[in-house]
């Protein structure tokens, strides 16, 4: 008979929300039930499978671990311009394993956050951010905005969770205190949550947000901002009076400003906004983040190198540029000469040049599913999945850290071990002494 | 013939259940390959909802079929197609200095494709 375990407190690590109230009943090693999660934290628990992989494979051909860390290694102290990307769908211990060896073979080192919100990260730099954690907007935000997201199908629990629904200390009756406004290019499910829709002509988001800095400064608009932008004159006045009366307010932003011309000038006119709403009321912006620990490979390449993104070592010490050291610009440039992904598929998710560039290259990558990328790589190790498989760290949405309680565990090893023999095996190959040498 | 219209390429929440299954599962296969048009768009090209349609970027160009959202929800010149291995084809490499590919407001060509085809 199968035994059967129920698991309180796990966490979901499929989207940004990284919700840690799941209840999950384990039967052997499937998870047959997650209760309070959303139709994605459900696919996310109960379609993971052990997969029926070697645990490594080497030019197509099954690998021992130790023989597949010894051509990893190989790969990557023989390149002469190594890119290390992916990063967040995985843990901050794994995380910080990659630095170590961007940092001892003077890699190039980047994460999803510059397809997504790089741009915004470009923006905190340069105006700043006004910024909550969920649990502080949950209790006081009386007006809440989503612009350019669609959280009812990228982040379900996003509303009932922290920012829509729930009452709050400040928000006593929840939904019936707080006033919901979404701004978006086009009606998604997301509306049906709002009080309000604001639908902006696709591309005229800057346009929008600088009226309305305008209108908070008393400037006049003209009215053909309606044609301009397909928001009316009066829509615009009626939301600056409602974020300029509200006593809490929060501006939620997407991935509609990042990915859409204007990219970083888009999320720093929110930023701006928001700073200009300050004089006023609190206000505060977040952006909302997709997966489980994007948020943490933000913060971990912070705390390791002094940047988020785009941090190349080639000169022995991190250097920062979005454009040069983004991943999509030095694949698309034919620059690198190997890649080291862990738990992304560019293979399929960037832009066809860079694609090309990526397939001509030796690729190692790391993932508990096969992938694009794992189908092109020279070397690809199955590993164990965060957060049901491997305890750590990942942080929400909100830069609040949250510890994983794994379901059960896994034969495949997880992405910190396969980094860390990596590394120590890249050390020996360079005589590099580790500094606490219990690795070595 | 077809016509130029602008496509936003986004998560939906078919794409991140049938992820889960896996990219290589026929359910996320098919909702990476199902473009949701403006019905009234879709009539002028006379497409009706599961016909094949031929997207092209500056860049490159894949097949995909059709489906109709409600006039509301799109509007007319706008298409939507769940983020994945499609739509990166129609996505060019530059960033503009940023890191970040234009993956949304893409300028496309919409044109129907013949079912002998």
């Amino acid at each position: 008979m199968t035994d059967v375990r129920v698991v309180e407190n796990a966490t979901c690590t499929f989207c940004g929300c990284v919700c840690d109230d799941i209840i999950l009943t384990v039967e052997g090693d499937r998870i047959t039930q997650a209760k309070n999660a959303c139709t994605l934290g459900k696919a996310w628990f109960t379609e993971h499978t052990i997969e029926d992989r070697p645990v490594a494979l080497v030019d197509g051909r099954e690998a021992a671990l130790q023989e597949a860390v010894e051509a990893a290694a190989r790969i990557l102290v023989e390149s002469r311009f190594p890119v290390i990307y992916g990063l967040s769908d995985t843990t901050c211990e794994a995380q910080r394993e990659a630095v170590a060896i961007a940092d001892y073979i003077g890699a190039n080192i980047d994460t999803t956050t510059s397809v997504c919100h790089g741009p915004s990260g470009i923006a905190f730099q340069g105006v700043g951010e006004s910024t909550a954690t969920l649990g502080e907007i949950k209790n006081r935000a009386d007006l809440v905005i989503y612009w350019g997201g669609n959280p009812a199908e990228a982040h379900p629990r996003h509303f009932t969770r922290y920012s829509v629904t729930p009452k709050g200390m400040f928000v006593p009756r929840g939904r019936k205190d707080r006033t919901v406004v979404l701004v978006d290019v086009r009606r998604t499910p997301s509306a049906r949550a709002a009080d309000i829709f604001i639908q902006v002509k696709p591309g005229k988001d800057f346009e929008v947000l600088w009226a309305l800095r305008a209108l908070v400064k008393g400037r006049p608009v003209p009215s053909f901002i309606e044609e301009e932008t397909g928001v009316p004159l009066a829509t615009l006045q009626d939301l600056v009076e409602r974020m300029k009366n509200c006593r809490y307010g929060v501006l939620f932003f997407g991935m509609g400003l990042t990915m859409t011309r204007g990219r970083h000038f888009n999320s720093g006119a929110l930023l701006a906004l928001v700073t200009d709403l300050n004089e006023y009321t609190h206000f505060v912006a977040k952006p909302v983040r997709g997966h489980g620990n994007v948020t943490g490979a933000d913060n971990v390449l912070s705390w390791q190198t002094g940047f988020p993104f785009a941090v190349n070592f080639s000169r022995g010490f991190p250097r920062f540029n979005p454009g040069e050291f983004t991943t999509v610009d030095l694949l698309a440039r034919g620059e690198a000469d190997a890649a080291l992904i862990i738990a992304s598929d560019p293979a399929s998710n960037f832009p066809r040049p860079a694609i090309e560039h990526l397939r001509r290259i030796p690729v190692i990558a790391l993932d508990p599913k096969p992938t694009y990328t794992t189908d092109i790589a020279k070397v690809a190790f199955t590993t164990a999945t965060y957060g049901i498989n491997v305890a750590g760290t990942v942080y929400r949405m909100d830069d609040v850290p949250i510890y994983l309680r794994p379901a059960f565990p896994s034969p495949y090893p997880s992405d910190e071990e396969v980094l860390r023999a990596i590394k120590v095996r890249v050390c020996e190959l360079l005589d590099i002494p580790l500094p606490n040498g219990k690795h070595h | 013939m077809g016509e130029k219209m602008l496509l936003i390429a986004g998560r939906s929440t078919k794409q991140g259940v049938s992820l889960n299954v896996g990219k290589h599962s026929p359910e996320y296969q098919e909702v990476v390959t199902t473009l949701e048009m403006n019905p009234d768009d879709m009539a002028r090209l006379g497409l009706k909802d599961g016909d094949r349609v031929r997207l092209r970027s500056k860049v490159g160009e894949v097949i995909v079929r059709c489906k109709a959202r409600k006039p509301d929800d799109l509007p007319s010149g706008v298409a939507f197609l769940p983020f994945g291995p499609a739509s990166t084809q129609l996505m060019g490499g530059d960033t503009a200095a940023t890191g970040m590919p234009l993956s949304k407001n893409i300028e496309v060509e919409v044109e129907p494709v013949d079912s002998d085809q």
